[in-house]
């Protein structure tokens, strides 16, 4: 019996632990960094469906990854410029923190100087990031972590408001993903602003992306569970985004030639309209296929992987500037041998190369083509597959119209709510009273 | 809360566990305590799977300890691991998973040899590390420095992964979910002195490897399962192979025949082929994260032990989103070549936004690294 009541010793000491854990974060700030990431990394742990964790204001030294495994936890910051977990001096973790749960929703914070990915949530649903800041403080570095916002193999999934500053790869990443809407984000100094890769439809809009080495990709890559299809980028600004490349190489970015707009590469059914696209010194956009990326070799390849860049609609965008002064010397020389010194690349820069089999009588049948219905707007055809034989800029091929594709609606958006980030802080408050 | 309900479990156990009569101990000891889900008591001493007794850490009755062919690497700390069922329950066999009984928990003490001073050993001499006539089983604190002790606890629900911590004096260890880091001066048998920070990762981390299929999130033992246990054991009753000995104490049911059970070599048994060794050590260290299911299907590298495609084992397999992991290399294999072999690079590096694996290192595993470096330069071929 000494045993018993030795055990109900345990339990009353656990139970005032347990009770410890709730009291919220009062601590001070610059001085209790290693209790406020114990008491965090205890509410991340200990988190039950429905809890929200308050980051408070100040900025928090973080020396290891954080994560979060519970469904339906809301993390919520006082701000992104308030409210700062800074990971500068991470000796542990790929990333900053790493969510794997269904209806997540972080707000109203920031994740600094990770030594890896900053926001990485992989595999979830109904999964909201908004007025989120990840950033690299010293600035574009190829040292810097990969990703900024980062979900993968994610279903109904809302990045907005957010800012993403200096990832060595993409700013803002949705890979593997189904159903996502990318609004009113800011992404500048990464090598991919915002990038949306082997995913299955998304809604890319009111997004600016700047001062980074490609403003918005669309990518698909092989040996992945799922390829991507059905993006649309609308009334985003995209512009200046000539940023010498800084990613590692290797990777799929480090091939994305600075001075890029917009990147479509291997993936298919992709809208562009209504955006404003100024300024790219290589191509306001760049239409490619997986070869021309050069990656591909049979050995790297799953054999069912489609290479070609196929149902693309480009409309209604509104152009300036750009083409001027293009990354990789092929580029370069083509552009000083066709266009002159002072001349400049047309906006829509095509590999050109399609896929042979699909064609019929020397044509690929009009929902595969690349379809260009934006006034004045001109092609140039590099003729990859032939090395740069029959460079052309007939855009005859390419008049031509596709189905539009259907609007993303994510359930748990509100309709009619026309968001911006003040309107969100003004509903929070709202909420909190 | 639910004290009663708790009680009652616990009187319950205790009429159960008294009556177990197999050796392990040499003094009567109070039976293991299965304590609730919701009850996790601060110490470890509390559950009397592994307690301090005259010296040692010493696993109490039927606190069955056990040994892997080829482990997970985690900065050269040594394990003791031991498994205890309720008495009357037994694990199925599965050639892939036991289905463990409710109730069975498994704990792994992380330790260190003592050096000189403050020191602390790496060596693969791990026979120092008992109290005399207890080799295998009873850690002698003298000679060893005792780290954390984690548990695996089978509930109705699934594994609820439980760490603790040990103190400073090496009298208890206090439970933790959070994590903790300390520092340690590791000397090698040839006197190499490297100082680390050795990482407790916390309770979310945990999963982090243990949730194999990820997208279940359940966790689940990576170890006990038949071919890394299908090897001999020290026991004090003789040498014996694992999973007899479990069937025999009554922890397996449902052994088939020995000679048909899949099993692992020890990646430093160099009398086995190079390329089962090196799948060894990728399975245990890699093939929880890179599975069909697991945290790491979204870069397409599967590296566990089932896989049979080249290509998706990383042979001319370009990168998605390695991001500083490639180390500025084009494919995760390049054959014959490891210094252009993304995945040599990635456990080479002990940078935690490039490493591989992600957690439970802060040191390069030397041997593993070399026995890697060893099977990609064996590949022929080419990428291009």
């Amino acid at each position: 019996m000494k045993t018993l009541s030795y055990m109900g010793v345990a339990i009353t000491l656990l139970l005032a632990s347990a009770c410890g854990q709730e009291s919220s974060s009062q601590s001070n700030p610059s001085t209790a960094d290693i209790g406020f990431q114990k008491q965090l990394l205890r509410q991340l742990i200990a988190a039950k469906p429905g809890d929200t964790i308050v980051i408070p204001e100040g900025e928090f030294q973080i020396d290891r990854s954080l994560s979060l495994n519970v469904d339906d936890v809301t993390i919520r910051g006082m701000g992104m410029d308030k409210s700062i977990l800074s990971f500068k001096r991470q000796i542990q973790g790929a990333e900053g923190l790493l969510v794997n749960a269904n209806d997540f929703t972080i707000e109203d914070l920031a994740i600094e100087d990770t030594v890896g990915d900053a926001l990485k949530i992989n595999e979830g649903e109904n999964i909201v990031i908004r007025n989120i800041r990840v950033e690299w403080t010293n600035g574009p570095a190829t040292e810097n972590g990969a990703y900024g916002i980062y979900p993968v193999q994610t279903k109904n999934t809302l990045v907005e408001g957010s800012v993403a500053i200096g990832a060595s790869d993409a700013g803002i990443y949705v890979g593997q993903s189904r159903n996502v809407i990318v609004r009113n984000n800011r992404a500048e100094f990464n090598v991919a602003g915002i990038e949306i890769e082997n995913t299955i439809g998304a809604d890319v809009y009111g997004n600016v992306t700047t001062n980074n080495t490609g403003g918005i990709l669309v990518f698909n890559m092989p040996n992945l569970p799922q390829p991507g299809h059905s993006t649309r980028i609308y009334s985003n600004e995209i512009f200046k985004n000539n940023v010498g490349n800084f990613g590692h190489e290797g990777t799929p970015v480090a091939a994305v030639p600075a001075g890029s707009g917009i990147v479509i590469n291997s993936n298919d059914r992709v809208e562009i309209f209504d955006n404003k696209i100024a300024d790219n010194n290589t191509a306001n956009i760049v239409v490619s296929s997986y070869f021309t990326a050069g990656y591909y070799t049979d050995k790297s390849t799953q054999v069912d992987f489609d290479p070609y860049p196929e149902g693309i609609y480009i409309y209604n965008n509104h152009f300036l500037g750009g083409g001027s002064s293009p990354d990789h010397l092929e580029l370069k020389a083509l552009k000083v041998a066709r266009f002159g010194l002072g001349g400049s690349l047309p906006d829509v820069l095509w590999d050109g190369v399609v896929d042979a089999k699909k064609m019929t009588e020397g044509v690929l049948p009009t929902h595969l083509r690349l379809c260009i219905d934006n006034a004045d707007t001109g092609i140039l055809n590099i003729d990859f597959q032939n090395n740069y034989q029959n460079v052309s800029t007939d855009i005859s091929a390419h008049q031509c119209h596709l189905e539009k594709l259907p609007e993303i609606v994510l359930d748990f958006d509100l309709p009619g709510e026309e968001t911006g980030a003040g309107d969100h802080l003004a509903i929070l408050e709202e909420e909190d009273e | 809360m639910n004290k009663w309900k708790y009680w009652t479990g616990s009187l319950l156990l205790l009429v159960t566990t008294v009556t177990a009569v197999l050796s392990g101990c040499d003094k009567p000891r109070s039976p293991v305590v299965l304590f609730n889900e919701d009850a996790i008591p601060e110490r470890l001493s509390d559950w009397n799977l592994v307690n301090i007794i005259d010296g040692g850490l010493i696993p109490n009755a039927r606190v069955l300890p056990y040994d892997l062919n080829t482990g997970l690497f985690t900065d050269y700390a040594h394990k003791l691991r031991t498994v205890w069922m309720p008495t009357g329950t037994s694990a199925e066999y599965g050639e892939e998973h036991f289905n463990y009984p409710v109730g069975t928990v498994l704990t792994k003490t992380f330790y260190y040899p003592r050096g000189e001073g403050i020191s602390v050993l790496r060596t693969e001499n791990f026979a120092r590390d008992y109290l005399e006539g207890h080799s295998g089983e009873a850690l002698d604190l003298q000679a060893v420095r005792l780290v954390e002790t984690r548990l695996l606890v089978k509930r109705q629900d699934g594994w609820q992964a439980i760490p603790y911590i040990w103190n400073a004096a090496q009298t208890e260890a206090i439970y933790e979910i959070a994590g903790d880091t300390s520092r340690f001066k590791l000397v090698s048998d040839s006197g190499d002195v490297s100082e680390f920070t050795y990482v407790v990762p916390d309770a979310n981390q945990c999963a982090g490897c243990h949730a194999d299929n990820f997208t279940g999130k359940k966790i689940s033992p990576l170890g006990p399962r038949a071919r890394h246990l299908n090897r001999h054991f020290s026991y004090r009753s003789g040498t014996e192979n694992q999973l007899l000995y479990w069937q025999e104490v009554g922890y397996l049911r449902g052994l088939p025949a020995l000679a048909s059970l899949p099993s692992q070599p020890s990646y430093v048994d160099t009398s086995k082929p190079l390329e089962d060794r090196a799948r060894a050590y990728l399975d245990i260290n890699c093939g929880h994260c890179h599975n069909p299911a697991g945290a790491a299907d979204t870069s397409g590298l599967m590296l566990h032990y089932g896989e049979t495609d080249w290509r998706r084992m990383g042979l001319c397999k370009p990168p998605v989103a390695a991001g500083t992991g490639s180390g500025g290399r084009a494919f995760a294999i390049v054959p014959g070549e490891p210094d252009h072999s993304i995945l040599n690079f990635r456990v080479e590096s002990i940078d935690p936004g490039a490493m591989m694996p992600e957690l439970g290192r802060s040191l390069v595993h030397e041997e593993g690294v070399n026995l890697l470096r060893q099977w990609v330069a064996a590949m022929s071929g080419n990428c291009s």
